[in-house]
């Protein structure tokens, strides 16, 4: 590969690839900047982050295809991608006081996330499976760090272990099921594996399992049942800025493989495929909600509301093979997926205004009086558990109307009811963090840090207002469509 | 611009400019705000009355419409569509009378944390009058959804000992309904393409036998909140453990939205299927009347008792939708608009003497008429109309209901009978609580001390009462209001009839 060819194909990825090389001149830069200091690489962190969205904003509209047609840059990645940056500073607002105000300060906290972000971004960028294996370490690597950044604290080091064994173990999974696929097609290349596939020239047993085996894999990453047992106690042991960022980001990341893989190469699987996909769609929503009813700590109780939301938006995938409604199935999917993370971002910058030094302040009871005593603080939380709840006008009511419909549209109306019952059930545990909040006396103590205080307002004022004003992110989400070739 | 000064918007949205004015008040300043309150809901009153003056009552289609294009939703245009006619205009009326006389009658009576109380309750005024006024399905279902926010804040901050369980329960139990028919508007989408529902009651082109699920998708949510028996188990909840001004408009008008969604939607749009299940309908409602008011005679619990009775007042109302002729259809608006004036007086009236001795228990009062004469005169009278004694407005509503009942050709006369006999038995309950609280012998305590009700709790009644014996004596404005609209309902069933049932 010459030069030049080299250039044309870096227009591909530049915005990931100057994200890499902004993270890593920030690991040495980094060092120059004394300890008590470190405000100065969150602030730098996130100029790289601003950085990368305007790189792809400047590219928007444009779909390219590089490297021998390992990644692709189109209008579902550039929605991703923008989706990736923006938890990415959203991310570092949470944690820019956090980390002070826990005695974890270092700086290469944020080269983590910016490299974190980055392997989410070629996720969301990969056409070849080898790309998305690479891409899966590279996102996760940095958060089964980041997971254990509260060192020496036992429980920190333990989500750090647990979430280390258990990304490996399903890393391994998707290993196996690309070698499986490559057996069956002789490519990994998604256009390629299509072609095999059209042409029938696959092996399809044996294209099944792989297919199988890679969903079961990405399966983890988005914690969906019966593969989500590491997700409460990741969530509740890793520093809340890190899983605030974590419920986000590894979440999309895992569903942009997810959504390209199926709905570009694998429609012709459905038949086998999508009955999983409906019974583990039907198992987390269940599951996630109901056990989120039993909890009494306020980041499990968010982990087990991540493991339903999951559910959700895999409710969006299971149509994934008829041709009618896969657009609707990828837009559904990116707008449930954007309104997740703003309401999880809010609902998770709450937590962290509420938390207390050595793991206190997190028990649903510490929240009494809240309505009282930071009556703006417990709206912006109310509106999160409404918009989670799906209450309108809120985001989260939006998103789950929009994959109803999809859902409804790919004719899985039975699918549709237990996603509506189960929705019901969620709205018990989410109604009575507000009933705590404003109808029990308490005295809760808030941090008044700023970034931690405007994230929550500014989530609130977009959860509202992005749903009275719906048509762009509606029209974006649309015009977020896989390139094929 | 025109959209803004457009009475329709501005009666639904208001209460906005009231809203923002209070965040900016401090919490302190309770007055303040009580004062920014009441004008602003007096003055959404004042364009409802505007609004009716534009209203032209011979017109029986959609009018004043306001309708602009919102946002796309992949292939579907949403649109934001306003729009009244001569069946939702009444209840628009009610709701912008009630609010102000609610919030007046908190004046003394919430004192704790004002500021939150007013907002909740003028985003309840936006959220019931957009109810009203939606013609787009989404739209409709955002309102529906969004008026239960503030009742539940209502509930569960001001209310009564019990007050989590009740809002909690109110809140899952209206929930429950609503999804069901979410996924039935999300079919009318898919499978129309239009969530106009004056496109949809024009074209007619549901099949009928989808028109039966849809039909029981939709009612699962308007009978919850009606409340129909056997789903009313929340309503005694919400309504005793509610605030006054809570209670007021949950009785007012809350329950009045799932009558009104029966009347829009189940009527308009899926005929055939109202057609069939119309038996059905009318037996429950049946029920409810004497269950209703069966357990309304064993309450001690004053408020409890009131609670029970909407469950049977609105089962007249339902009785009366479903009777599916002129008569039956116009008699049940007429009560829905009666049983939110005598109702909502009601629930002011029980809330006057809570506030004053803080029990509701009616072997805790009796002999009241010899301290609180002017308060007893007012309860005689709303306690009668409430009972339907001819002169005031409740008799109208259910004999014209009972009219319809008997004569309709959709449903036995079997039910009108029994339901006549529920007329009967709300006199019972209903002067057994007048006299348990007024009469006998003032023998207790602290009853003797009683102040009567002053100018301003005067003032909250007075118009209630006005309208009581206006709708009693000269109900005919009324009925011309909602006649032609009524009769182009009637003309959409019965076509639908005409066409054969599947």
């Amino acid at each position: 590969m010459t030069l030049p060819d080299l250039l044309q194909n870096m227009d591909a990825i530049l915005p990931m690839a100057v994200l890499i090389a902004w993270a890593c001149v920030l690991v040495l830069v980094d060092l120059v900047i004394p300890q008590g200091r470190k405000g100065l690489t969150a602030v730098l962190a996130a100029i790289g982050l601003l950085l990368s969205i305007v790189l792809s904003i400047s590219h928007y509209g444009k779909a390219t295809v590089g490297f021998d047609g390992m990644v692709i840059y189109d209008g579902f990645s550039f929605f991703l991608n923008i989706l990736f940056l923006s938890s990415g500073l959203a991310g570092i607002a949470l944690a820019y006081d956090y980390i002070k105000r826990v005695g974890i300060e270092r700086g290469e906290y944020y080269s983590l996330i910016l490299f974190s972000i980055s392997g989410m971004m070629l996720m969301s960028q990969a056409n070849d499976l080898i790309v998305v294996f690479l891409a899966l370490e590279l996102l996760s690597i940095p958060l089964y760090v980041l997971a254990g950044f509260a060192r020496p604290k036992v429980d920190s080091e333990e989500a750090s272990l647990k979430y280390f064994l258990i990304g490996a173990f399903s890393g391994s999974f998707v290993v196996f099921g690309i070698a499986l696929v490559f057996g069956a097609t002789g490519s990994t290349n998604l256009s390629a594996i299509v072609k095999a596939i059209s042409s029938n020239a696959a092996d399809l047993p044996l294209l099944t399992i792989g297919a199988a085996l890679i969903l079961v894999g990405l399966g983890f990453k988005v914690a969906a049942v019966p593969f989500h047992m590491w997700t409460p106690d990741v969530y509740q042991g890793a520093p809340s800025s890190v899983t605030a960022f974590m419920s986000v980001g590894a979440k999309a990341g895992g569903f942009a493989a997810l959504l390209r893989i199926f709905v570009t190469a694998f429609p012709s699987l459905s038949t086998n495929i999508t009955m999983i996909l409906w019974v583990i769609s039907a198992l987390t929503m269940f599951l996630g909600n109901v056990v989120a009813i039993a909890q009494s700590n306020i980041k499990r109780l968010l982990a087990y509301s991540s493991i339903a939301n999951a559910g959700y938006i895999l409710m969006a995938l299971v149509p994934f093979g008829n041709s009618a409604v896969s657009g609707t199935t990828i837009s559904a999917a990116l707008f449930y997926l954007v309104a997740y993370a703003l309401t999880s971002f809010g609902a998770w910058a709450v937590v962290i205004a509420l938390e207390k030094a050595e793991g206190q302040g997190l028990a649903l009871d510490d929240y009494a009086g809240l309505g009282r005593k930071y009556p703006l603080l417990a709206a912006c939380m109310a509106v999160f558990m409404f918009s989670f709840t799906g209450i309108p006008p809120t985001l989260g009511f939006m998103g789950k109307f929009y994959l109803f419909r999809t859902v409804i549209e790919g004719g899985y109306l039975g699918l549709a009811l237990i996603g509506v019952f189960t929705t019901l059930i969620s709205a018990y545990y989410y109604l009575r963090v507000i009933v705590i909040m404003y109808m029990r006396e308490g005295e809760p103590v808030a941090r008044k840090e700023f970034w931690v205080q405007f994230t929550a307002a500014a989530a609130a004022v977009l959860v509202v207002l992005l749903t009275l004003v719906a048509g762009p992110l509606m029209n974006l989400a649309s015009k977020a469509v896989l390139l094929t070739f | 611009m025109y959209l803004l000064l457009h009475p329709l918007t501005l009666t639904t949205f208001l209460p906005i400019i009231g809203v923002v004015v209070i965040l900016f008040l401090k919490p302190e300043w309770k007055n303040a705000i009580r004062w920014v309150a009441l004008v602003t809901s007096i003055a959404t009153f004042a364009i409802s009355v505007v609004l009716l003056t534009y209203f032209k009552a011979s017109n029986p289609d959609i009018q004043l419409e306001v309708n602009v294009p919102w946002f796309q939703f992949a292939n579907w245009d949403i649109h934001f569509h306003l729009g009244v006619d001569g069946l939702s205009v009444l209840l628009i009326m009610l709701t912008t009378l009630l609010t102000p006389l609610s919030i007046l009658s908190t004046w003394s009576a919430i004192e704790d944390r004002v500021k939150e109380f007013m907002i909740f309750f003028l985003l309840l005024e936006l959220g019931m009058v957009g109810v009203f006024v939606a013609m787009d399905l989404f739209l409709f279902y955002i309102f529906w959804e969004f008026s239960l926010v503030p009742m539940y804040f209502i509930i569960g901050i001001w209310g009564g000992p019990r007050r989590m369980y009740a809002a909690i329960k109110f809140f899952l139990y209206t929930m429950t309904g609503s999804i069901l028919m979410l996924l039935a508007i999300l079919w009318l989408g898919i499978n129309q393409g239009t969530f106009s529902v004056t496109e949809l009651v024009a074209r007619g082109s549901i099949p009928a036998n989808i028109q039966f699920w849809l039909f029981l998708a939709f009612a699962a949510a308007f009978a919850i909140k009606v409340p129909m028996w056997p789903l009313h188990s929340w309503l005694p909840d919400a309504h005793t453990e509610a605030p006054t001004a809570g209670s007021v408009i949950l009785a007012g008008v809350l329950l009045k939205l799932g009558t009104y969604g029966f009347l829009r939607f189940n009527l308009s749009m899926f005929p055939n299927a109202a057609i069939k299940l119309a038996p059905w309908m009318a037996g429950l409602a049946t029920i409810g009347i004497l269950y209703g008011a069966a357990v309304s005679y064993a309450q001690k619990d004053v408020k409890r008792l009131v609670a029970y009775s909407s469950v049977s007042h609105l089962g007249f109302v339902m009785l009366g939708l479903f009777a599916l002729n002129p008569q039956g259809i116009q008699g049940g608006i007429l009560q829905m608009v009666n049983h939110g004036l005598s109702t909502g007086a009601l629930f002011l009236i029980v809330g006057m003497v809570y506030e004053r001795r803080h029990t509701r228990d009616m072997d805790a009062f009796g002999g009241l008429w010899k301290v609180m004469a002017v308060y007893a005169a007012l309860t005689l009278v709303v306690t009668l109309s409430s009972m339907g004694l001819p002169g005031l407005n409740g008799f109208v509503g259910e004999f014209t209901i009972l009219l319809g009942a008997f004569g309709s050709s959709y449903i036995s006369p079997w039910f009108a009978g029994f339901a006549a006999a529920g007329i009967i038995l709300a006199a019972i309950y209903l002067l057994f609580m007048f006299q348990k609280l007024f009469l006998g012998p003032l023998d207790k305590e602290e009853n003797k001390k009683l102040k009567d009700i002053n100018w301003r709790e005067i003032l909250t009644i007075a118009p209630l009462i006005i309208f009581i014996f206006w709708i009693g004596l000269y109900p005919k404005p009324f009925f011309t209001i909602m006649g032609p609209a009524v009769d182009k309902l009637v003309n959409i069933i019965q076509a639908a009839a005409a066409a054969g049932l599947p």
